[in-house]
């Protein structure tokens, strides 16, 4: 099987972030073909829809299709911007691209830049990566120095500056919209879509914005081919795809893998249970996706389709491991507190609902639950759902529902067990 | 105001100049953030409104627009923190892995809660919302480095060395 062998393609080779460990592997030939072959931009888009590459950030959207829609003639600053504000609890791939193979992930928004006609770039990164910003710095550097970015790359005539910037700790700015605030100077709030970051993005250019792992993926897309990419995984759902695999596990770690390749191959990979414990539950995308229990996951793919029709999502590719002996009240209690901490403030049903969920879990915590608090919890998550400008609301809700929906019987034993109300 | 008099001495004034090249001119905003911390980090790690509003100054935009951005993410303190902070990450995969525990551990071991500064002034203790390392679970970040997969032992051993 294919084992870390795109993004991570650098993983097991000396001084992997280097330019020279690159450039041995073959790095920067793609662009330098598409810049000397001047490759219709429309011929790479055609390649990436052909690849079914589909974000790797969490919605899965087809990458080919967003680069189609930045308007291709529109005239002035359009801008490529990388979203490596990685954040969603058990998620931790984007950081070893920064740390391991930062030019690969160059190389890919030089393309988009070539693509979209767009010649600045931006790369958001987390503000707590100290380690993955000083390697994507000193790759960007050399990087210009040796001309595969900057102005006139390799004599081309095409320009394409790259700029990192850093956040300052707020799980929001993940969301693209929010993140295109923050770049300009504000707080993170989502704003609303339409209009959509392809019509108006940074300082209301057109903006094309993706994953670290997406951009990281479209090197070597180019160089095999689309038909390539989609072979390595299956229909819709085209590729490799990294999984952050945290939690009960005994070799917890990224794994990048064909996608379709079936949970209990994964499970193995990451070393197997913790302590030869039972497998209870998986989170399988984040802890924004709905958890599920372990009949069903040892039953399922790991791809974007499978764990939709299983009623979860694969989201990041964040698989969060929880054995026999894990408290789901306690677990979705702390997952609530998440939630509540991170809200941006703007949506009234998820600034307070967030802090009601997580408000009501802690009593049944505390002891001071009741069991109509299961339904309480149940209906605030639902009056979130689909009533605020971003995913936050759903990513709070997802959780409660799912917990309740496969493990009630535990929330109403601990209130029974713990409650000194009754 | 305290030991630290002028944000804009000659060696900060560069690196706020060098941040502000990434932007289109007449975008100066965008740097807000960074000056912040490159402000933040020059004053013993916390902010005050006075060096907000020189922030804001310096970058031509309303105060407003710097403190909000001040009090909205969470590595701007504005309140004096210890020389060291340490943030622990309390999140799901951390709490798997017995985050709980290295809490304890730790707010035994300072005498300190979430939000604290030891007496002698040397740790502040900060909740982390999940760190992005969740395969080294349980994890903390002192000052600009991830210390992962800690043990008591290993918590001893990284704060006991702390000058």
């Amino acid at each position: 099987m294919l084992i870390n062998q795109i993004c991570y393609r650098t993983l097991n080779l000396k001084n992997p972030a280097s330019l020279s460990t690159y450039l041995s592997i073959g790095g920067y030939e793609v662009l330098k073909k598409i810049l000397k072959e001047k490759i219709n931009p429309l011929d790479i888009i055609n390649e990436l829809k052909l690849s079914a590459l589909r974000g790797r950030g969490g919605a899965g959207f087809l990458t080919g299709l967003k680069w189609s829609f930045i308007p291709k003639d529109a005239k002035g600053q359009k801008y490529i911007v990388c979203n490596s504000d990685e954040g969603e609890p058990g998620t931790f791939k984007d950081r070893d691209i920064l740390k391991y193979n930062p030019h690969q992930l160059i190389e890919g928004m030089a393309i988009a830049g070539y693509v979209m006609g767009a010649n600045v770039g931006y790369n958001y990164i987390r503000g707590e990566f100290y380690e993955p910003i000083a390697a994507m710095e000193k790759a960007t550097q050399e990087a210009l120095e040796k001309g595969f970015i900057g102005k006139n790359i390799l004599g081309s005539g095409t320009d394409f500056m790259l700029h990192n910037f850093y956040g300052a700790g707020a799980y929001i700015c993940g969301e693209e919209t929010a993140l295109m605030d923050s770049l300009e100077g504000k707080k993170g709030q989502p704003r609303f879509k339409p209009p959509f970051p392809a019509n108006f993005g940074v300082y209301g250019k057109p903006t094309n914005i993706n994953n670290t792992e997406t951009y990281a993926t479209v090197p070597m897309i180019i160089e095999k081919g689309g038909k390539w990419h989609l072979d390595l995984g299956k229909p819709n759902n085209g590729g490799c795809k990294i999984f952050s695999v945290s939690g009960h596990v005994n070799k917890p770690g990224n794994y990048e893998i064909p996608l379709g390749t079936p949970f209990k191959k994964l499970l193995e990979l990451a070393g197997g249970m913790k302590k030869e414990k039972t497998l209870k539950a998986v989170i399988p995308g984040g802890s924004s996706a709905p958890i599920l229990p372990a009949e069903v996951m040892y039953n399922i793919n790991m791809d974007y389709d499978s764990i939709k029709n299983a009623g979860s999502m694969l989201g990041s590719g964040a698989v969060i491991i929880l054995d026999e002996d894990t408290c789901m009240v306690k677990a979705l209690h702390r997952i609530a507190h998440f939630y509540a901490d991170e809200s941006c403030g703007q949506c009234s049903p998820c600034r307070e609902g967030t802090s009601w969920m997580y408000k009501i879990l802690d009593r049944i915590i505390m002891g001071k639950g009741t069991l109509s608090d299961i339904d309480l919890l149940d209906s605030v998550a639902f009056n979130i759902c689909g009533r605020t400008i971003c995913a936050l609301g759903d990513a709070a809700a997802m959780p409660v529902q799912s917990f309740i929906k496969y493990f009630r019987n535990e929330f109403e034993t601990y209130i029974k067990t713990n409650s000194n109300n009754s | 105001m305290n030991d630290f008099k002028n944000p804009f001495s000659k060696e900060i004034l560069k690196q706020c100049e060098n941040w502000l090249k990434k932007f289109p001119t007449e975008k100066k905003r965008s740097a807000v953030i960074e000056i912040l911390k490159i402000v933040q980090k020059e004053n013993n790690g916390y902010l005050n409104e006075e060096l907000i509003a020189k922030v804001a100054d310096y970058l031509k935009i309303s105060k407003i627009f710097a403190y909000e951005v001040a009090t909205f993410y969470s590595m701007f303190d504005l309140n004096r923190v210890g020389k060291y902070k340490i943030y622990l990450c309390m999140s799901i995969s951390c709490m798997l892995c017995g985050s709980d525990e290295i809490y304890d551990y730790i707010k035994n071991k300072l005498n300190i809660d979430f939000n604290k500064t030891t007496s002698d002034g040397k740790f502040t203790l900060k909740k982390a919302e999940c760190l992005a390392s969740c395969g080294g679970a349980p994890v903390m970040l002192i000052d600009e480095k991830y210390y992962e997969d800690l043990t008591k032992n290993k918590i001893d051993s990284i704060i006991d060395k702390l000058e």
